[in-house]
């Protein structure tokens, strides 16, 4: 939390130009048509900036343990709200409920 | 905080808590698990928006292309400068450095209503280009399944119109610490507005930083 004030401010500009770096990677990616490593490269810039961000400009690596508790129970929450709703449209025929609008053969 | 004595002058710190250090980990908890509810909040959308995607990717990747990405460049790059500027003005805060404090909180406020005036601008383009299906306005789309385009722009308008929304909060909230911090307040021992403020802030910005590859960058451009 409140602690090393001195040393962070170096900590700020590294991580920032780090960002700033993160970003141009994750455009110039985007011109090249890798097909469905796209996603993957898109994806996993998205989650190292979001890391960074929590990580430093939050002070996470800080933080008191319960706050890293309430961080680690709301991305279990997510996981929970994204692996039961995939489930449902992975295995029940949602194409015929919205007449094939959508073209994935499920 | 350990060993330092309370400052008989307006205290900062309430009567229900033992020290500052627990009412600074009070102060962040809270937070924190009003973040965690945002969590959901836009996890929901974010579930929404990929069950559509995989509907129909490539009028998804079609329709991402009509997002400006010179506009969604700069403004991602704004929104991290405003978190390093805010994630100072916390330490010059904390530091009692009033006017480094003013200042970033100052540029803070300039960077976030770029970002919301460049926003508002894209908005009109796409209300221009016919590409703004909200509320029956006219929206046209050339290519196969128009129906699924018109889906993408709505989750556009939906999720960036949220994020705005919670960009405009924090703009408030980040000018009434302005005031606080040019009427001499939020130094030292009373910095925890800011320091709060500041995560509500990145997190918004972690939620763009999820937006924008979602919205500009999915497909090859």
């Amino acid at each position: 939390m409140m602690s090393s004030k001195r040393s962070e401010v170096p900590v700020y500009a590294a991580i920032y130009v780090v960002l700033l770096v993160l970003l141009a990677l994750t455009v110039e990616a985007a011109r090249h048509d890798l097909g469905e490593l796209n996603l993957v490269i898109t994806l996993s810039i998205a989650a190292a900036k979001a890391i960074l961000i929590v990580l430093f400009f939050m002070h996470v690596r800080h933080s008191t343990s319960l706050v890293k508790l309430v961080i680690a129970a709301a991305l279990l929450w997510l996981a929970i709200l994204f692996a039961l709703a995939f489930a449902d449209y992975a295995t029940r025929p949602w194409d015929l409920i919205i007449g094939g609008m959508g073209n994935n053969s499920a | 905080m350990i060993g330092e004595t309370p400052t008989p002058t307006v205290s900062a710190l309430a009567h229900q808590f033992d020290d500052l250090t627990q009412q600074n980990e009070a102060d962040d908890l809270g937070m924190w698990l009003f973040l965690s509810t945002e969590l959901m909040f836009f996890g929901g959308l974010f579930l929404a928006y990929t069950v559509y995607r995989r509907q129909d990717e490539a009028t998804f990747a079609a329709a991402s292309q009509e997002l400006d990405l010179f506009w969604g460049t700069l403004n991602t790059a704004i929104l991290l400068t405003s978190s390093l500027t805010v994630a100072l003005a916390t330490h010059a805060a904390e530091s009692r450095q009033r006017q480094q404090l003013i200042g970033l909180l100052t540029a803070t406020i300039g960077l976030g209503s770029l970002f919301v005036s460049i926003k508002f601008m894209e908005y009109h383009q796409k209300y221009v280009h016919g590409l703004m299906p909200l509320g029956g306005l006219p929206f046209h789309w050339d290519g196969p399944s128009p129906a699924h385009a018109a889906l993408f722009f709505d989750l556009y308008f939906l999720m960036t119109g949220v994020h705005a929304l919670h960009m405009l909060i924090g703009l408030v909230i980040l000018l009434v610490l302005l005031v606080k911090a040019i009427r001499g307040g939020l130094l030292g021992d009373h910095a925890a507005p800011v320091r709060v403020t500041g995560l509500y802030w990145h997190f918004v910005d972690v939620v763009w930083v999820f937006l924008f590859p979602m919205l500009y960058l999915i497909g090859a451009r």
